[in-house]
């Protein structure tokens, strides 16, 4: 009997027998494997005592009088609660009833009279096993659970900032937006963002990071900072574009990046300029003939390529008030049924073909979609802009940092942009920063920005380009126009555009003029001037758009020169 | 019949086990038997308290070698569950085995007096 079982770990063992033979020969040998013993004559001392001391292993006679083994078992295991506390039951039952019994009453093993020292050693070890397995599984279990609560926390949390993030421009302000977002669309890498331009020109983006979950949240944060400000600031989509791409390349790693749609919608102007990188075909709905112009991605989403290879044209298109521009995500098209088939752009087309109420889109949508699949997937964002006319709202001013007391009030300074200027960089909001300096001139900053945008854009097109508005008469011929005007701009090694701004003291406040030159052969303007003022024609918008808004607009030189004033009053 | 009173073998495996606890591990047989013992004769009778005796004795004698005892109580736990065959002549046969295996269990404290 030499060879004892030689124990893992010293274990607290409680043997319960009314034998007190057996007793004592059984605390022998479990000591001498090792073990501490305690010791109990009776089912309910066995209960006591396990309470008190909390053993790890029961030795449990069946019979014993007051209270039996099968009784005591079952308030030890209801007590022991999730740990596994092995109990072995000791007895020589041949009846299969009662070895039922034990096994109802929670017993995990036997051991026969008479004792076998070595089976016993054996059974002690193999039961502390499965005791450990048990509790190293409990312990797994509540860290997993301890780690699923934090990450739920982190990602409550990361999602109230990146709403408020995504939301903050004027997404749920302006009227003519409508967009649906299904709750968890935006923590798998969606985002929608919108906000004014100073000129009161709408900005709007649609994203689809790459990823899920918090890593495809990051990235959005700087891309929204890059929106909001250089959208508050007047640039355009292009310059735009290039900082959200540079940023993202910069920041993010190789194998992330963001799809996106981002695009200009210009109540003045009826007109809504595009860009898209990898985003699914979004839809111009012109409301008067039915038809739809597709938007179709020309570019690789932000984030990929390098600043040199980065391609920030853009198209523009012709819009009628009450037409509508929709976007969507991917998360509609990939939509998929049973049989893994992918919902995709014939179906959503049908949609749009069967669609008797406009504004009931995206009801049909989501309801195609659940007809298709069977439950609508969580991942769905779709968005709908209507031009519409009326005062846009404008965005909140920029905060001042001055007290206005500093304000420069007799100045002027004289600009030329040259060809390799004029291809690639937009001196307009540079310009308003500068105009803005005049603290009388905030108040109309909006139709400052609009007028200055416009007789820039006429002195650049019209003048140094030589593009003829007429050919905007209609849509095919608008995007005619557009195509020319990057062609010739990319081509362009002469020619000039010089801006003058002026600024005197009044008795009653200030003026500034504002003079456009251009290197252009100028146009006829007693003959343009005679034309009225078309508000709905897409030619000639342009200047029908400064006599609105500028009371005081002079041309000279042949139609070359142009002067607008804005005057103000002393601030009280 | 089993006609092995004390298994040799058994009691040098306990002496083993035990070391120096063996002589009370035989005192604490024979004082708890005397009582099982007893306690069978005034159970006479009552089939169920015999069976539960029977049990109990029939484990801590089969732990100790006494191999005939353990199978005549074996035989009496079994009987009583049945309420078959004569229980009576079964407690006279244990006391009797008992009387025979005790002074053996005695002589073999006897070698570890202190």
């Amino acid at each position: 009997m030499s060879a004892l079982a030689p124990a893992h770990e010293a274990l607290t063992i409680l043997i319960a027998d009314d034998s007190p033979a057996d007793l004592l020969l059984l605390s022998t040998i479990v000591r001498r494997q090792g073990h501490q013993v305690l010791t109990a004559a009776d089912g309910r001392e066995a209960v006591e005592v396990f309470t008190r001391e909390r053993p790890q292993l029961v030795l449990m006679d069946a019979l014993m009088p007051v209270m039996d083994g099968f009784a005591a078992a079952r308030w030890i295991k209801q007590l022991s609660g999730e740990a596994l506390v092995p109990i072995i039951f000791l007895t020589s039952l041949s009846d299969s009833a009662d070895l039922a019994e034990c096994l109802d009453a929670g017993g995990d093993d036997f051991l026969p009279k008479p004792y076998n020292p070595l089976i016993l050693g054996a059974k002690i070890n193999a039961m502390d096993r499965l005791r450990r397995l048990q509790a190293t599984v409990l312990q797994q279990r509540d860290l997993i659970a301890k780690h699923n609560d934090h990450l739920l926390h982190e990602q409550r949390v990361a999602k109230a900032v990146f709403d408020k993030v995504a939301h903050s421009g004027c997404i749920n302000a302006a009227p003519n937006i409508r967009y649906l977002q299904s709750p968890y669309a935006l923590f798998n890498g969606d985002l929608l963002l919108a906000a004014y331009t100073p000129s009161g020109d709408m900005h709007v983006l649609l994203g689809d990071f790459t990823g899920h979950g918090l890593p495809a949240a990051v990235g959005a944060m700087p891309l929204a900072d890059v929106f909001y400000g250089m959208t508050a600031k007047g640039y355009g989509l292009a310059q735009i574009l290039r900082e959200m791409n540079a940023k993202l390349k910069r920041i993010l790693p190789v194998d992330m990046f963001c799809c996106a749609t981002l695009l200009c919608l210009s109540t003045d102007r009826h007109v809504v300029e595009v860009w898209n990188g990898g985003m699914p075909e979004g839809y111009v709905h012109q409301v008067a003939t039915g038809k739809r112009t597709s938007l179709a991605s020309r570019h690789l989403p932000l984030g990929v390529l390098s600043a040199e290879l980065f391609n920030d044209c853009t198209e523009v298109w012709p819009m009628a008030l009450g037409d509508r521009v929709f976007l969507l995500s991917d998360g509609v098209l990939e939509t998929a049924d049973a049989n893994n088939q992918l919902f995709g752009v014939e179906r959503l087309q049908q949609v749009f073909a069967a669609n008797r109420e406009p504004d009931r889109l995206f009801e049909d949508v989501e309801q195609a979609l659940a007809a298709f699949r069977g439950e609508a997937r969580d991942d769905v964002s779709m968005v709908e802009i209507t031009l519409q006319s009326g005062p846009a709202l404008r965005a909140s001013g920029p905060l001042y940092a001055d007290s206005g007391q500093s304000c420069p009030l007799d100045w002027s300074v004289n600009f030329e942009f040259r060809a390799e200027t004029l291809k690639r960089y937009n001196p307009l909001p540079y310009l308003l920063q500068l105009l803005l300096e005049i603290h009388g001139l905030r108040a109309q900053s909006g139709a400052l920005y609009s007028v200055m945008a416009e007789l820039y854009s006429n002195a650049l097109e019209h003048g140094v380009l030589g593009l003829d508005s007429r050919l905007k008469r209609d849509a095919q011929g608008f995007a005619e126009y557009y195509r020319r005007r990057n062609e010739r701009l990319a081509e362009l090694n002469s020619g000039y555009v010089r801006v003058q701004v002026q600024v005197v003291p009044t008795d009653a406040g200030g003026t500034m003029t504002l003079r456009i030159e251009d290197s252009g052969p100028g146009f006829d303007v007693d003959k343009v001037l005679a034309q009225p003022l078309d508000i709905d024609r897409l030619s000639g918008r342009g200047l029908s758009l400064v006599r609105r808004l500028s009371h005081d607009v002079r041309w000279s030189d042949g139609g070359r020169c142009v002067c607008v004033e804005f005057s103000w009053e002393a601030l009280a | 019949m089993v006609d092995v009173h004390l298994d040799p073998v058994v009691l040098s495996g306990l002496q083993e086990v035990m070391e120096s606890e063996y002589p009370k591990l035989l005192d604490t047989f024979l004082d708890d038997s005397q009582k099982r013992i007893e306690a069978l004769r005034q159970s006479r009778g009552d089939a169920k308290a015999l069976g539960r005796i029977a049990h109990s004795f029939k484990g801590s004698s089969g732990n100790l070698g006494a191999v005939r005892l353990a199978h005549l109580c074996q035989r009496l736990e079994a009987e009583s569950a049945e309420a078959a065959g004569d229980l009576e002549a079964l407690v006279d046969q244990i006391d009797l085995e008992f009387a025979l295996v005790k002074p053996l269990y005695e002589s073999e404290r006897q070698r570890f007096q202190m």
